[in-house]
């Protein structure tokens, strides 16, 4: 499906340079590379949970990779590391939130133009039409890009934020990873009708339904939708169709929702190997190239864990300082009891 | 603070009094905010052009722009959702819900999102959002349209709750909360709307202060009345009627209903040594609970007996022919006044 015009979208760069396509293969194999370490860490006690995006990386990073952060923003929700990485946020700030250091990460959000880690299902897409709202009302030309799930779209936040998005003309681009699982439940026990995108119509909002494990095609969508948005045209919606190759979280047990054959049947090709085969095939990487990239992705991915295990606790006096800008008599006199009783003085 | 503010604390000049109602109070409030902020933007159901229901946003569209007060879908949650991503623009939102019982679809977004955004985001995303809410009952609508809902949201870590009782309260707390870095849920007393009394424009306090905390809107020796919102007004009736019978009551309004004035209450009670919480909220787990353990805590050495809690009571807000006799009345006030004073240690 696409009934984003071509001419609303006009200004979308062209086609991905070399250079922009190894960029991706990269940014892909580093996230896999961060993706399947975290579990380990999880499996090793280094952090108390993860909720992996395993073969969600062309999603992910072909979406991150058309964010302008010197003027748009991006509402996550707690699965798009790849989307932060491919953003250039600090990853040891960022996965600070799987180690249960700070709810919504170390990093500073304003600055990484990334909202702080968001929980709950659904709970950020209409902020990104406030954002962007925000946008129309000073003039300015960012775009909000705003991620959830097959299962967030049961949500009554999404419609919302939809309808809010139409009728204000919001420049929001709703991204749509479409992974087939809500946890234990398929997408056809999920989305009514087939597909969220199809939904977009009601609202009068162009939506692309488009293959999510091509990363070239997301970049491609992702792009033009921003393009349409960013011209004052309203908002997009693109429903990358991809898998959740691995559980839920590190807490879930797939095996009793479905089976190895269903999981293999359902994820297709790895996202990762179809852009290898592509790269290989027009002669823009080669072998050298490849384990290079595996190399720096290790390399990364050492540096991290060893920043997430130097990572201390936060001192406990931020669980009040925090709270307000102006804090309450109530507040200091918790905070002088819990200070006077406790150890961690 | 605004220069008058300032100006009024250091000069003796006569008061700059002018009589107006609540609703035209709140109007002149949210007008000088939007001249004085220009990243200040009023909006939700029917604010823009109507002028809301209630009419507290009227002609600030035509006077500021169908961009900065505007008329949004008929959805709580979007409206207030829409207040965080607003506010992480930089903007200062002030949103209205049309009535108490429809900040229930909002919920989610008021209590995941606007408490918690600055924690979460470890101060960087403050959510300077004053969301407006007519609010208590007394006027017979329809169902949903007289809940109290100020336990609810005192209980919720990161939120800041007040509630004027009459014109004066009502235009410097708005003034005063619009301005404020973080969210403050304004309780407006519809019942009260209409009902005219003298507002100083140009002075907050009698010593000129900020309007933070409790304040003593009588004075007496016998016994301490804690209200707020549209209950203080009553409460004042209430302390007349029993100074006929030599009673000397003190009205206390609580007016920020978080954080509560902890000191003021203590003040008062010490003195009084007697206190009766009234509330139009059902009784149980009510913001009455609280009042009473502050002063229990502060003062129970000189207090003569238990706090007393006049409230509504513990079933839904009923149809307007009920009201009266759920809403704290004169009577039942009184009755509670008379338990306090005629206890004995057992």
């Amino acid at each position: 499906m696409d009934t984003l015009s071509p001419v609303a979208s006009g200004g979308a760069a062209g086609p991905l340079t070399a250079d922009e396509l190894r960029e991706l293969y990269s940014l892909m194999v580093a996230v896999r590379h961060l993706d399947t370490s975290a579990i380990a860490w999880q499996r090793q006690g280094i952090i108390p949970g993860y909720a992996p995006e395993l073969g969600q990386e062309a999603a992910q990073v072909g979406s991150g990779y058309a964010v302008d952060i010197t003027r748009d923003f991006v509402f996550p929700t707690y699965r798009e590391m790849g989307v932060a990485r491919t953003l250039g946020v600090d990853m040891v700030a960022y996965m600070s939130t799987h180690k249960a250091t700070w709810h919504g990460g170390l990093y500073n959000p304003m600055e990484s133009r990334l909202a702080p880690i968001q929980a709950v299902v659904a709970g950020s897409v209409l902020h990104a039409v406030g954002w962007a709202h925000g946008q129309t009302l000073d003039g300015k030309d960012g775009v909000a890009l705003t991620y959830f799930g097959d299962g967030a779209s049961s949500q009554g936040d999404v419609h919302e934020a939809m309808n809010f998005a139409a009728v204000m003309k919001a420049p929001v681009v709703f991204f749509v990873q479409n992974n087939g699982w809500a946890i234990s439940v398929p997408t056809e026990r999920q989305v009514a009708g087939g597909s969220v995108a199809a939904r977009a119509a009601g609202y009068g909002i162009p939506a692309l339904k488009i293959d999510g494990d091509d990363v070239v095609a997301v970049v491609d969508a992702t792009r033009r939708a921003f393009a349409h948005a960013r011209s004052g045209n309203g908002p997009v919606l693109i429903e990358a169709m991809t898998y959740r190759r691995g559980p839920h979280s590190t807490s879930d047990d797939p095996g009793r929702y479905r089976s190895l054959d269903e999981e293999r049947d359902g994820a297709g090709v790895d996202p990762i190997e179809r852009l290898r085969q592509r790269l290989l095939a027009d002669s823009i990487a080669d072998e050298a190239f490849f384990a290079e990239v595996l190399a720096a992705a290790k390399a990364e991915e050492e540096q991290i864990r060893t920043g997430i295990q130097g990572l201390g606790s936060r001192p406990g006096t931020e669980m009040f300082d925090l709270v307000f800008q102006e804090t309450t008599p109530a507040l200091q006199a918790q905070a002088a009891n819990w200070r006077e009783e406790s150890e961690h003085v | 603070m605004s220069n008058s503010i300032l100006e009024s604390g250091t000069t003796n000049e006569p008061a700059s009094t002018t009589v107006m109602s609540m609703q035209q109070a709140l109007n002149r409030a949210l007008d000088e905010v939007l001249a004085e902020n220009r990243k200040a933007v009023v909006f939700g159901e029917d604010c823009g052009r109507l002028g809301g229901v209630f009419r507290i946003t009227d002609g600030l569209q035509a006077k500021h722009g169908a961009q900065r007060v505007f008329d949004t879908p008929l959805a709580e949650s979007g409206i207030l959702g829409l207040s965080v991503g607003l506010a992480m623009a930089g903007f200062h939102p002030i949103p209205e819900v049309q009535f108490d019982g429809f900040a229930y679809p909002a919920i989610n977004q008021i209590v995941c999102q606007i408490a918690r955004m600055n924690y979460r985001s470890r101060g960087t995303m403050p959510m300077p959002i004053t969301l407006r809410v007519p609010s208590f009952g007394g006027i017979r609508a329809p169902e949903h349209h007289g809940e109290s809902l100020e336990a609810l949201f005192a209980h919720v870590p990161g939120l800041k709750v007040v509630s004027p009782s009459n014109p004066h309260e009502a235009y410097h707390l708005l003034k005063y909360a619009a301005t404020r870095p973080d969210p403050v849920i304004f309780m407006e007393p519809k019942s009260r709307y209409w009902q005219k009394a003298e507002v100083d424009i140009a002075r907050h306090e009698a010593d000129g202060g900020a309007p933070t905390g409790a304040k003593i809107m009588r004075e007496g020796r016998h016994l301490t009345l804690v209200a707020w919102g549209a209950m203080v007004s009553r409460c004042l009736q209430v302390a007349e009627l029993a100074a006929e019978d030599g009673i000397d009551v003190e009205v206390l309004d609580l007016r920020w209903l978080k954080p509560i004035d902890a000191a003021a209450l203590a003040a008062s009670v010490r003195k009084t040594r007697r206190a009766v919480v009234v509330h139009e909220a059902p009784l149980t787990s009510g913001l009455g609970a609280e009042v009473a353990q502050l002063i229990t805590q502060h003062c129970f050495d000189t207090l003569k007996a238990p706090v007393e809690r006049v409230t509504g009571f513990d079933v839904p807000y009923p149809s307007g022919d009920l009201e009266d006799e759920y809403i704290p009345n004169i009577d039942r006030i009184l009755f509670g006044i008379q338990r306090v004073l005629e206890y004995k240690r057992g």
